[in-house]
């Protein structure tokens, strides 16, 4: 069947919901109206108030609440409503949900979802196209997570609610709509894999959320130049499978790393630096990076100009096919 | 406010004690009222327990001062002179029910029933939090200030929607009110009426920053209104009184009544912590003046008086804190330092392959090290 990522996140949600009366979902219009992205859609109808509610506007607040729920024995998984909104919430994340467990050295765990929608693409006002997710990579005790393609989308938040740590849910916003077609429930490759979506030899293009659709379809515009690249999806952040990327790189010798966020200090940086550090002697070419630039999220009447594309994908590698 | 332990006529020991409680509550028109004397149902052991608590508390912290000066712990933040406040309000609590203190709450953790050598991991630097949270319902010792409080209402939250009668209470000081945390968390615990107990250690500082630097109101415990909860003035440095406005906040949440916030009005008689120099920022003249209020002279002087307690049992509770004492020496003094790859074990349940590889470079580092030595 057809399924988007949004509905494939709301059957997700449903069948954890099912599954293990434990989990609470919760956030800002979540309930009655079903999220802002419609993900929620019907969890309040059919699980109740009681396990799916509404909160106050407070997104520290809804983080902090689900630490304390989860040292009670529920497994919560929260919205931030947008990634511009869910700064707030940074203070309980990088204090509290990433160290709980090393704090109490072990002996309290926080198993939760942190569900974000992230990134650009959609005409957003400012504030509602942000790409955080190198500030969650960053923090020890996260697992970051972001999937590129709907049945993903299922498997990942299936795996990320049962998980026995906390997990940034990083939803490419731009690719709610985007369909595949599947049939649900789907389990697919655990938390901490990467996934080669397409095969190639002439060079690796590395993206994650939203931009692996895009590396898809530059990979697809790049046999008309007789270019055979392969696509990996990273899936999950924190940890990186770096044997996956460092498998196809030694492969194909030439590495493109692609994301909406800011190139300084990104995440394109970490995986350059250990490709660079694990397969030096197969590198053709040095690794690059196609990001958005180091400005605020513009305006969306130009952000078509920021957000990385096939062409400018295109040009990365035929950069590195010059060395 | 006024509200020193009141009278008790002297009665056989074992008896309920007619012990009354005071303090002031929000009024309708959005003011705080005297609410009368509460007659509280504690009988003489129960008073006992409160003095040695107390008194042992006094001795713990002053033995946690000393062992910071030789190097023991790296730090401390003194709880001397809040111990009515902390060990009156963790007495309200039942066993089932659970407490998220900040890093100055030492005390109220120890009178939860913690092992005081486990409360001290954190000052010592030997790990973060060196107790059982699940164990011993005491989540750790919370330094960014307010942070605590959140959980303190979302596990308030979960037992409502499991519907057990599970009370979380948390203590915040004058300081941390001032965050948005704090906000938050009252906010969240008034709308779902979760069965949580906001107490606020007024102790008039935020390590130097006065009591009006915070807030220009009258009270912190004025804020109740702005959430729809009940408010609560109460000496601080009266046990009893804390006690039985707790006690009163408590049963009300355990019976779906919501949460409360508890203004407790109190005074730090130690520097903010062993690192601080209180003369900066405030006058030895204000400080004696506290002194004179002493929570653990006062009780005291009250359990004396009403002859619950005699020369015999204070010396067996001396007796008792020169004996945590001792093992508190023992134990920190000699407490090894433990493995450094150790650091790498609880950061997730399962370490990531790349926590391996640094785990493994750090033991071959360490190994070298001790080869060298």
């Amino acid at each position: 069947m057809t399924v988007t990522m949004a509905a494939a996140l709301n059957t997700a949600l449903h069948d954890a919901m099912r599954d293990d009366d434990t989990v609470v979902v919760y956030g800002e219009d979540v309930g009655k109206l079903g999220g802002v992205f419609r993900v929620t859609d019907g969890l309040q109808a059919e699980w109740g108030a009681e396990r799916c509610f509404d909160t106050p506007v407070a997104e520290s607040g809804i983080v902090g609440t689900a630490i304390g729920m989860v040292l009670y024995g529920l497994r919560p998984v929260v919205e931030m409503q947008f990634d511009g909104f869910s700064y707030p919430a940074l203070d309980q994340v990088i204090s509290h949900v990433a160290k709980y467990r090393n704090r109490t050295r072990g002996r309290a765990g926080l198993p939760m979802v942190i569900r974000i929608p992230y990134g650009g693409g959609i005409g957003a006002v400012e504030h509602h196209s942000e790409s955080p997710e190198a500030y969650y990579a960053h923090t020890a005790g996260l697992t970051v997570v972001s999937p590129g393609m709907p049945g993903d989308a299922y498997s990942l938040l299936r795996a990320s609610i049962e998980f026995d740590d906390p997990v940034v849910f990083l939803e490419p916003k731009r690719r709610y709509w985007h369909k595949e077609q599947i049939e649900l429930p789907v389990r697919g490759e655990p938390i901490g894999r990467a996934l080669v979506r397409r095969t190639g030899t002439t060079a690796t293009l590395i993206a994650y959320g939203p931009m692996v659709v895009t590396a898809l379809e530059a990979a697809d515009a790049a046999n008309e130049h007789g270019w055979d690249l392969e696509v990996i999806d990273v899936r999950t952040l924190s940890p990186l499978d770096t044997d996956t990327l460092a498998a196809s790189v030694t492969k194909t010798g030439r590495a493109i790393v692609v994301h909406e966020a800011p190139r300084f200090a990104g995440y394109g940086a970490e995986i350059a630096a250990t490709l660079t550090e694990q397969v030096f002697g197969h590198l053709a070419a040095p690794v690059l990076r196609v990001t958005g630039f180091d400005t605020p999220y513009p305006p969306a009447k130009i952000e078509r100009h920021y957000l990385p594309t096939s062409d400018r994908i295109l040009d990365a590698v035929a950069h590195a096919l010059e060395y | 406010m006024t509200t020193s332990p009141g009278s008790a006529p002297a009665e056989t020991a074992g008896e309920p004690r007619r012990v009354t409680a005071a303090w002031q509550e929000l009024a309708p028109d959005g003011g705080l009222r005297d609410a009368g004397d509460h007659e509280l149902a504690l009988d003489a052991d129960q008073l006992r327990t409160l003095y040695r608590l107390m008194a042992l508390s006094r001795r713990v912290d002053r033995q946690a001062i000393n062992l910071t000066r030789q190097g023991a712990l790296g730090v401390f933040a003194s709880s001397q002179g809040q111990e009515a406040a902390q060990v009156g309000a963790v007495f309200a609590l039942e066993e089932p029910d659970w407490l998220f203190p900040t890093y100055r709450d030492t005390v109220a953790a120890f009178a939860r029933g913690v092992d005081i050598v486990e409360v001290l991991a954190l000052f010592q630097g030997s790990w973060h939090c060196g107790f059982d949270p699940m164990r011993c319902r005491v989540a750790p010792l919370t330094t960014p200030l307010a942070t605590q409080a959140p959980h303190a209402t979302g596990l308030a939250m979960a037992a409502r929607l499991r519907h057990d009668p599970i009370v979380a209470l948390t203590f915040l000081g004058d300081g941390a009110a001032s965050e948005g945390d704090a906000h938050e968390a009252m906010n969240l615990a008034a709308v779902f009426q979760a069965p949580v107990v906001f107490v606020v250690q007024n102790n008039q500082y935020a390590i130097s920053v006065p009591l009006p630097l915070q807030t220009r109101a009258r009270s912190i415990a004025l804020r109740a209104a702005g959430y729809g909860m009940p408010g609560v003035l109460v000496d601080g440095n009266d046990v009893l009184s804390v006690y039985g406005a707790t006690k009163a906040a408590v049963e009300r949440a355990r019976g779906g009544g919501g949460p409360t916030l508890i203004e407790a009005v109190t005074y730090r008689m130690e520097a903010h912590t062993t690192a601080d120099d209180q003369t900066r920022y405030r006058s030895a003249d204000e400080v004696e003046a506290w002194r004179g209020r002493d929570p653990l002279d006062r009780f005291l002087a009250f359990v004396r008086e009403a002859g619950v307690v005699d020369d015999a049992f204070i010396a067996e509770v001396d007796g008792e804190g020169e004996a945590i004492a001792a093992r508190m020496r023992t134990a920190l003094f000699e407490a090894p330092a433990g493995n450094p790859c150790e650091m790498f074990d609880h950061v997730y349940a399962a370490a990531t392959p790349q926590l391996l590889q640094q785990r493994a470079a750090l033991d071959r580092e360490v190994a070298a090290e001790r080869g060298a030595t």
